[in-house]
Parts: structure tokens; C-alpha cells; sequence
């Protein structure tokens, strides 16, 4: 009995090494891309064109002088569209798909089957499909240059949804809504003030996942913003990227990705825990 | 009997609630994805593109197009390497997924710091697609880091072009995939993994079983609606890559057009505006997305259907 | 604790600038409608509109802009608005074609009154209706053009008409290093060099002499493609078949055969280990560049410390000078159109004379900026000064662009030298590299061209 134990024990033990030693590397792999990434911010174009280097350079200030006293991009203006454009859209993603999924979870009612598969079905068309299609009708219904095409389509979010649903099947039990039914309360209400602080992980789950999508995209606002002051921060990035080659400065645009990727940085860990603590999904229970 | 009368009254006075909370995502479907989807099957039947500032058509061609991008165009060949593409960072992904996944929820192992790496881990996902591509470009530059440590190991001579070989630009794309998704990925398996009944764990230790027959045994079967949906995610992602081989190769998928995936296909009809070939590239697209995803989850899910 | 406490600031934050971005919205959609209503006035009593809207990629014409001739807004009532759209992805030329086609319903100051093309797709632009008559429509006179070197308005005259003004000439040139020169040619001096490199053949045995003294001949495989591309005897497309000029064979052959012997370093156009090249470690005899590409791109990477003084004794400062190479041919350059249903004409036709025609200003911008402007008279005035650059050790390179500007041919230009400029350099490489074979490599560019034009034919 005392044997098995300690050759159990001992095999934990190397288990437990083994996975120390694979999490400490692509935890170092994932942090060294961040490192280069702000390195690269402090030294100048030509080093960076001459060559890796893991020493930071000397010209911090003044590749964050040439972003910020650049008179064309509004790199403020850019921030606060980014921020206003991802928080909507990860909002409405989250509210809406919840909203979605609390429908086909607790409600019996014919379509029900059906709704389920459509969502399912649409989550496997790919974005770029109806790009062509999406310019003509946002064009034709004069959206151009306004947040509404790149915010309000985050409403329907296949994926989000089917993650809800799963959610909901592992950690929603039916009891909590009859209990509020017979407390007399309103559906909508029971909806907005009892079931979203129940999803809570799941929701702070999505919104990393919805934020860092949105902060970071390009194809859409690409289609969609023209003007300057309407701009989102990789818009400006690719700004930087195809300037004109005597302007073009590697250091500029590094100062720039890093730039934009702090307020991102800040969102996940404030939302981080959730991922720490992890949240159930799965109807595998009963 | 007058409970269950009263329990089916219930019912239909709840009923509206559902279709009620399916109004804004079923609206916003058709407004926003629904019409340009159907303006774009309905292109995809013309000849219709800029030449300069001309428009040419639209002209109807019926299956013109479709013909076209079977027999001119390479498209199975685009259709090849975006698949390989996707095999080759999805493989890596899943499998050390699953590992951290059944690491991070093992209640045995008792991982020190497992916050601080599982926060680490999905961090690659915060970068840029084309930023992260732009740190790639240069690490593996002709004369970048890695190939300078290749060197000086003795391991190669001379610089590897690692972006004019089909295996190495495959491979770069591959691993970057890898890299961005896989916190991702481990996230999600992890929220599977949680969601099974501790007792049935609890259970097989008492039993004696081995962590690989736990694993196996237990966590795997349960797991699999959860699998389904990372595959299936995981395969409509790959379906539509994009940005990481675009912005690696330059935009034209070389060598040799082995990195060509199926979207930057369809990006290079976008450039003449090309209605009508992108419209039928599009439902190509659309179809193969849906077979695959269909035939996915009916392999993995396929005994629970029953 | 604290953590919460961040969280409720950013969560005040996150409402403070959504309120912020509705409130926004609603603001500029009012301002709009006023600014239509406006113009609408305007246009009523045919007075010049308000507003200039200038469609461009990126601020090297808005700097100019600021420093020459934005006193000219005051002058006509007008404000400026510069519409910046960067190049990737082909999203300014996008852009541009949206807002010009949209040009007739758009609201007066809404309209497209000036946009920017470059040389490689100017065409597109110039044979449609879009792009004015600068002397026509716009009103410069012949006398006014008549110092601009003859390719910059051949390249955008159409039937001719010209339809765009530049304020550079950008002509080419071959910049090398002196010492290497020195060491492998036994001379550092430009007319003597250039007597060494005057012709092709001549420049494949300088080529070989290099690399038997251990070095370079180019940096890479898209260094001399200008120079050859510039000087085809066909344009790219004839009837809407693609041609493949021989002089373009040509450089395939020379570069193939650069690559092979290793005369060249593999590099790419732009590539971190081109501009290497360029620096103190590089290893490379020269460059083929042109004017805007001296002092701006070469100077910086010939500098051990960016962050030190642009002198001598700072990596090699002073080392390099330029000749006029094997053919003439231009690099770059940006060209003014202005756009039908402008309702600024007045204030576009001050601005073009200010910044393309008159020779004072241009003077000012050479001896400020070191651009090379497009002016024969002025530049033929700082050529024969003794105006000198201490960044190629003292030679006055204004004096050899003079020479070379005059004798560029751009009139076998086509609607589609952009993308299969693009598209056949990048093909080519492959070739190049030793992956595929000189048929395969040209079977890759036929398919993409073709898919970026679809009315093109093999």
C-alpha cells in the first residue's frame, strides 16, 4: 500500500515537473513577442531595419514625439473611437447573445428547433462572404463614416451565442427563473436583473474574447471609415504602414502598435480573473 | 390533472417571451448579414468589375463564373492549402490545448501559478494579426534572430529563406495560428473540462484509474460537445485565414502560391471589384464552410445524436 | 481593492466616451446637413466653395501644402480638408473611385476638388472624366507648364490633353560607394565611374569584377528593375493582351544571372536586409535610386547612430555618390489632378501654379527639403551654382539629376503598370530563388494578373 502511494507520488511529481517546464516556455514565448514589441518602440527605424536587437534602443522619446505630434493621425481621436466602437460592440454582443440563447434555453415553443439549427448553420458562414454585398448596403443606406455597420451587427453573434447556451446548460438551472415567476416578476426583468449577474464568468469570457476581436480589427472599419476623425487605431497602424517611403519609420509604427495595444492589455486583466477562476460550460451533468 | 392544466397555461403565456427575445438577433441577421449574403449569391450569376473607373456589366452569365473558377483558376489547389494550412496549426493547437486544459483543472497536479499562466497563455490573442505577423517577418528574416542562432549552432550554413520555401512560409503561418489561438482554445476546453461532474472523477480515483485512463475514459467522452464547437470554430477560422498569411507573404501567398488561402483568393477579385466572380467564389465558400462544419460535427457528436 | 477601484474608472470611462460618441454622431450628422444647406447657397450664387476636399494617402503633399501655399486659403475664403486613406490593400484607390463616382449627388462641400495619383495607375485616372484639363478647364497656361520636364506631363496626357501637375521630377540614378569604387575601379569620380557603367554590358563586367573582390554588385533581385522597365519598347498591354517587353526579359535574365553567380546579395526592395545593405556593414557596390531616395532613405541608413550628427564619421557619411547608370528611367513621384464638379477652380488653379509652376517657390523647396522639384529653369539655376551635398562627399547631384530629367521617355506608359509591375516583380522572385522555373514563374504572373484585371487575355 505505502509503495503504490509513493510511486504514485513520485510519478505526480514528474508530471508536475514536466508541465512546470512546457508552461514556463510558451509562457515565455508568449511574453517575448510583447517584449519585442515594446523594444522595438524605443529604438530608431534604421536600427530596427538593421537588425534584432534584444537591448532597447535610445529613441523612445522620440518615436513617441513623432506619434503624438503628428498632425494627421489623430492618435487620441483614434483611442477613444477604438474604445467607444469595441465597447459597444462586445456589450450588444454579449447582452444580445445571452438575450438569444435565454430564448432557446428556457422557452418551449415551436420554432425552437429550428431557430437553434439556423443559428448554428449561419455561425459557419464566413464574414468575408457578403463584404461586397455589406459596402452596397451600407452605402445605399448612407452609413458610411458612422460607427452604426461596425456596432449594431455584433448583436447577432452565432458564436457567442452557442457559448451561452452551453453556459447555461451547465450552470442555469430552470429553478431560479419559476422561483422569480412565482415572486410575480416581469420575464424581461427576471432576463436583465437576475440571469445576466448569473452569467457573469461566461459574459466576462466573451467580452475578452469580443474585445480584443473588435480593438484589433481591420477589415471591417477598412470598408466602413474614411474620415480621420472617425478612424480606429488599426486603421492608423496601416496608415503608418504604407506611408510613403521617406516618411516610412518602423519606430514610428512599433510606438504606435504599442501605443494601441495597452488599453487592451488593461481590459483583459481587469477581466482576467474570470479566466483564472474558469467557467463551466458542458450539458453533460445529468 | 389541474396541475398539469395549469402547468400547459404556463407555457402558452411564455411562449411569446421566446420569440420576443429572438427578435433582435434574427432582425439584425437579416438587416446587416442576411441581405448583402443574398446580393451576393445573386451577383455571383453576372459578369460585373471595374476596368479602371468603367463598370463592366452587370451582364448575366448564369454559371459562367463557377465554370470559370473551376477550370481557369486554381481553386482546388487554394482549397488544398488553406486546409493543410489550418491541419497544421490546429493539430499543435488542440493537442497542447487539451494538455494545459486537463493540467489547469486537475485537482491532483495542485499547479502553482496556474493563474499567472493561464492569463500568459492567451495574451498572443491581445497582438494584432498583422502586428504579430510584422514581429514574425523579422525574427525569421534572412538574417534575423533565428536564423543567426541556426547558424552559430552549426545546425545551417547559410541563411534559410524561410519565406521562399513552400515549408517554411507554411510552417511560419502555421505556427503563428498556433501561438495566437491556443489560450484560446485552452480556455474554452478548460470551461468544458469544469463543466463535468467532479464525482465522476472522484469516482475513478477511487477506482485506481490512471490519470491517461481518466483522461480517455472520462473526460474525453464528455467533453466532446465542447469539442465539436472548438473544432467547428476552429475549422470556419481556418476556412477564412487571411490576415496572417496576407500580411506575411506580402499578399501573394508565395511560393509558388503554396500560402494561398481560398480568402486572400477571393481578396485578389476585390481589388478589380469583381462582383461576379467574388459573388461565386462566396457561395463556393459558404458551401464547402457548411458541408464541412455539418460532416465535422456529425463525426464527433455523432453517437449523442442518437 | 485597488483593482475594483480601476475597474469603476474604467467602466466611467467606457460611459463617459460612449456618451461622448453618441452625442458625437448626432453633432456631425447636424453639422452636415447645415454645411449642405450652406453650399447649396453657395453654388445658388455661383461663389467658390467653402470647403477644398484633397484625396490623398499619406502627408507628404500636406506638408508641402503647409509650408508653401497655405497662405492661398485666406486668399479664396476657403478651408482646406485632407482626405488621407492609406495605400494598403489598394484602399485609397477604393476610396477615391467611390467618392468620385458619388461626385454628382455628393453635396458641394462633400465633393472630391483635388486628388493625388501616382505615376503607376495615374492613367486610370487621366483617360477618364474625372481628371480636369489643367489647361482648359483649370485655366494654367502653356507658358505656366513650360519649365516641367517633358515626362512628367507626358505621363499624364492623354490625346494630349494634360491632366495632372507634379511638383517633383524624380529622376533615377546610381548611387555608390566611393571607397569600393576606389579599391575595385581605381577611381571615386562620378564621370569617371559612370564612363565604367555606361551601358549593360559594361555593368555585368564591373558586376563580376566586384564579386571577385569580395563584394556586391546590387543589393538585390528588384534594384534595377526601374531601369529597365522604364525604357520597353511596347506598353504592358496592347488591345487587352498582356506583353511582356523584352527589355523586361531582360532584366529577368540579368538578375537571374546576378543571383547565380552571386552578384547580388538576395535581397528585396525595402527589406530590413536591403537597407542594411546600405549601411556601414553592407557589403554592396550601390543602389539604384532616385532623387527623394538620397537624402531621406540612403542618408539614414548610412548612419552608425540614428541618433547621432548627419556628418562625416558617423558610419558612411560622405562614402557615397551617384552616377547616372546604364539607362535613364524615373522613380516615383506624385501628380495633382483636379476633379470635375469641383466648384474651387479658382483656388486649384492658384494652388498648382504656386507649387508646380512657379520657379521661385520650387527653388525654395530644393534648397529646403533637397526634393528635386520639376522646374528646368530653376534647377538648371542651382546645377550650375556651387550648390554641393556633403552626404555624397561634396558633389552637387542637382547638376546630374538636371541631365538625367530630360532624358526620360515615359510614353509607352499603360493603364496597368502598377499591378503588373507589382505583380511580376513578386512573381519573378520566386524564379529568382530557385524555387520554380522561369515558365511556371510567368504562368504565376499571367493568373495574377489577369485576376486583378479581369478583361486582360495572355
Amino acid at each position: 500500500m505505502k509503495k503504490t502511494n509513493q510511486k504514485a507520488s513520485i510519478s505526480l511529481q514528474i508530471r508536475r515537473a514536466i508541465s512546470y517546464i512546457i508552461l514556463i516556455i510558451l509562457a515565455i514565448i508568449s511574453l517575448f513577442s510583447f517584449y519585442m514589441l515594446f523594444n522595438n518602440a524605443t529604438r530608431a527605424h534604421v536600427d530596427i531595419q538593421r537588425g534584432f536587437s534584444l537591448l532597447p534602443g535610445r529613441s523612445f522619446a522620440r518615436n513617441f514625439n513623432n506619434v503624438i505630434n503628428n498632425t494627421t493621425i489623430l492618435i487620441v481621436r483614434g483611442m477613444i473611437n477604438s474604445i467607444i466602437v469595441s465597447t459597444c460592440t462586445v456589450m450588444l454582443s454579449v447582452y444580445f447573445s445571452s438575450m438569444t440563447a435565454y430564448a432557446i434555453h428556457v422557452y418551449d415553443f415551436k420554432y425552437k428547433k429550428f431557430a437553434f439549427n439556423f443559428i448554428l448553420l449561419i455561425m459557419t458562414i464566413p464574414t468575408q462572404v457578403g463584404a461586397l454585398g455589406f459596402v452596397k448596403l451600407i452605402t445605399a443606406m448612407d452609413l458610411k463614416e458612422s460607427f452604426i455597420p461596425l456596432i449594431v451587427p455584433a448583436i447577432a453573434a452565432p458564436a457567442v451565442f452557442f457559448f451561452m447556451k452551453q453556459y447555461m446548460e451547465s450552470s442555469l438551472p430552470l429553478e431560479i427563473i419559476e422561483a422569480a415567476r412565482i415572486d410575480g416578476s416581469n420575464e424581461f426583468y427576471t432576463f436583465n436583473t437576475i440571469i445576466i449577474p448569473l452569467l457573469k464568468p461566461a459574459l466576462a469570457v466573451q467580452a475578452i474574447f469580443g474585445f480584443a476581436g473588435s480593438w484589433n480589427n481591420y477589415f471591417t472599419p477598412s470598408l466602413v471609415l474614411t474620415k480621420a476623425t472617425k478612424k480606429t487605431l488599426p486603421l492608423w497602424i496601416a496608415y503608418i504602414r504604407s506611408a510613403d517611403f521617406t516618411k516610412f519609420d518602423m519606430g514610428q509604427l512599433y510606438m504606435m502598435v504599442a501605443f494601441s495595444i495597452f488599453p487592451v492589455i488593461v481590459v483583459y486583466l481587469i477581466l482576467s480573473k474570470f479566466i483564472v477562476q474558469g467557467v463551466a460550460l458542458g450539458s453533460v451533468k445529468g | 390533472m389541474t396541475a398539469s392544466n395549469k402547468n400547459k397555461t404556463k407555457h402558452v403565456s411564455y411562449k411569446k417571451w421566446g420569440y420576443l427575445f429572438l427578435i433582435p438577433f434574427f432582425l439584425v441577421y437579416g438587416v446587416f448579414s442576411f441581405i448583402p449574403m443574398i446580393s451576393t449569391f445573386y451577383y455571383s450569376f453576372f459578369e460585373n468589375y471595374m476596368s479602371g473607373l468603367k463598370e463592366i456589366g452587370p451582364t448575366f452569365v448564369g454559371f459562367d463564373n463557377y465554370i470559370k473558377l473551376f477550370t481557369e483558376g486554381d481553386l482546388l489547389k487554394y482549397f488544398e492549402n488553406t486546409i493543410i494550412l489550418w491541419v497544421l496549426g490546429f493539430v499543435p493547437q488542440i493537442v497542447i490545448s487539451l494538455i494545459l486544459a486537463a493540467w489547469f483543472t486537475d485537482t491532483r497536479l495542485k499547479l502553482k501559478c496556474s493563474g499567472f499562466f493561464k492569463t500568459v497563455i492567451y495574451m498572443p490573442n491581445l497582438i494584432m494579426a498583422s502586428s504579430f505577423a510584422m514581429l514574425f517577418f523579422a525574427l525569421f528574416s534572412n538574417n534575423g534572430p533565428i536564423n543567426l542562432i541556426l547558424m552559430n549552432a552549426g545546425i545551417i550554413k547559410e541563411p534559410f529563406h524561410f519565406m521562399s520555401s513552400t515549408a517554411g512560409a507554411r510552417g511560419l503561418i502555421a505556427l503563428m495560428n498556433f501561438l495566437m489561438w491556443y489560450g484560446n482554445t485552452t480556455i474554452l476546453l478548460m470551461a468544458g473540462m469544469m463543466g463535468i461532474d467532479t464525482a465522476l472523477f472522484e469516482a475513478a480515483e477511487v477506482d485506481g484509474a490512471t490519470p491517461s485512463q481518466v483522461f480517455s475514459k472520462i473526460t474525453m467522452p464528455l467533453l466532446k460537445p465542447i469539442l465539436a464547437y472548438v473544432i467547428i470554430t476552429s475549422l470556419i477560422g481556418g476556412l477564412q485565414m487571411f490576415d496572417l498569411p496576407q500580411i506575411l507573404t506580402n499578399g501573394k501567398g508565395g511560393p509558388d502560391r503554396t500560402t494561398m488561402t481560398l480568402i486572400m483568393y477571393l481578396n485578389n477579385h476585390l481589388y478589380s471589384k469583381n462582383y461576379g466572380m467574388a459573388g461565386a467564389l462566396s457561395v463556393i465558400l459558404f458551401l464547402v464552410t457548411g458541408t464541412l462544419s455539418i460532416w465535422v460535427f456529425k463525426a464527433i457528436t455523432g453517437q449523442r445524436e442518437k | 481593492m485597488k483593482k475594483k477601484v480601476l475597474s469603476i474608472m474604467l467602466a466611467a470611462s467606457v460611459m463617459a466616451t460612449m456618451l461622448a460618441g453618441c452625442g458625437g454622431t448626432d453633432a456631425s450628422t447636424q453639422t452636415e446637413g447645415k454645411a449642405s444647406t450652406q453650399a447649396e447657397n453657395a453654388s445658388s450664387s455661383l461663389e467658390e466653395g467653402k470647403v477644398v476636399n484633397i484625396y490623398c494617402w499619406n502627408d507628404e503633399f500636406k506638408s508641402r501644402y503647409e509650408a508653401y501655399a497655405k497662405d492661398l486659403e485666406e486668399k479664396h475664403g476657403v478651408t482646406v480638408n485632407f482626405v488621407i486613406v492609406a495605400n494598403e490593400n489598394n484602399a485609397y484607390q477604393n476610396n477615391l473611385d467611390a467618392a468620385l463616382q458619388a461626385q454628382e449627388s455628393a453635396a458641394s462641400d462633400d465633393k472630391v476638388d483635388i486628388f493625388l495619383v501616382e505615376a503607376d495607375y495615374a492613367s486610370k485616372y487621366t483617360k477618364s472624366e474625372y481628371a480636369l484639363d489643367v489647361v482648359g478647364d483649370v485655366g494654367l497656361t502653356a507658358d505656366d507648364l513650360s519649365q516641367q520636364y517633358q515626362y512628367t506631363k507626358d505621363i499624364v496626357t492623354v490625346d494630349g490633353v494634360q491632366k495632372g501637375t507634379t511638383w517633383q521630377a524624380t529622376p533615377g540614378l546610381f548611387a555608390y560607394r566611393r571607397s569600393i569604387a576606389k579599391e575595385v575601379l581605381g577611381t571615386d569620380d562620378p564621370a569617371m565611374v559612370q564612363e565604367k557603367l555606361s551601358d549593360w554590358a559594361k555593368f555585368d563586367e564591373v558586376a563580376s569584377k566586384m564579386k571577385d573582390a569580395g563584394y556586391f554588385m546590387l543589393s538585390g533581385y528588384d534594384d534595377s528593375f526601374r531601369a529597365f522597365s522604364n525604357n520597353v519598347s511596347t506598353p504592358w498591354v496592347e488591345a487587352n493582351k498582356i506583353v511582356v517587353d523584352d527589355n523586361i526579359m531582360n532584366w529577368v535574365k540579368q538578375t537571374k544571372t546576378y543571383t547565380d553567380k552571386g552578384y547580388n546579395n538576395k535581397t528585396t526592395l525595402w527589406a530590413p536586409e536591403w537597407s542594411a545593405d546600405q549601411g556601414p556593414d553592407g557589403k554592396v557596390f550601390g543602389f539604384f535610386y532616385s532623387t527623394w531616395g538620397i537624402n531621406f532613405t540612403l542618408l539614414g541608413n548610412s548612419l552608425a547612430d540614428a541618433e547621432g550628427e548627419k556628418a562625416v564619421g558617423n558610419g558612411i557619411f560622405g562614402d557615397y555618390a551617384v552616377c547616372e547608370g546604364p539607362q535613364a528611367y524615373y522613380w516615383g513621384g506624385t501628380w495633382i489632378c483636379a476633379a470635375k464638379g469641383t466648384d474651387n477652380i479658382s483656388f486649384i488653379k492658384d494652388m498648382m501654379y504656386r507649387l508646380t509652376c512657379d520657379a521661385e517657390t520650387m527653388k525654395k523647396i530644393t534648397l529646403d527639403t533637397q526634393d528635386y522639384t520639376n522646374n528646368e529653369a530653376a534647377m538648371n539655376e542651382i546645377a550650375s551654382s556651387d550648390y554641393s551635398s556633403d552626404f555624397l562627399g561634396g558633389q552637387n547631384h542637382i547638376a546630374l539629376f538636371a541631365e538625367a530629367a530630360k532624358k526620360i521617355d515615359m510614353s509607352n506608359i499603360s493603364d496597368y503598370d502598377q499591378g503588373l509591375n507589382e505583380a511580376l516583380q513578386q512573381t519573378m522572385h520566386e524564379y529568382f530563388e530557385g524555387n520554380v522555373d522561369e515558365q511556371t514563374a510567368l504562368e504565376n504572373f499571367y493568373q495574377s494578373a489577369i485576376e486583378k484585371y479581369p478583361e486582360l487575355t495572355k
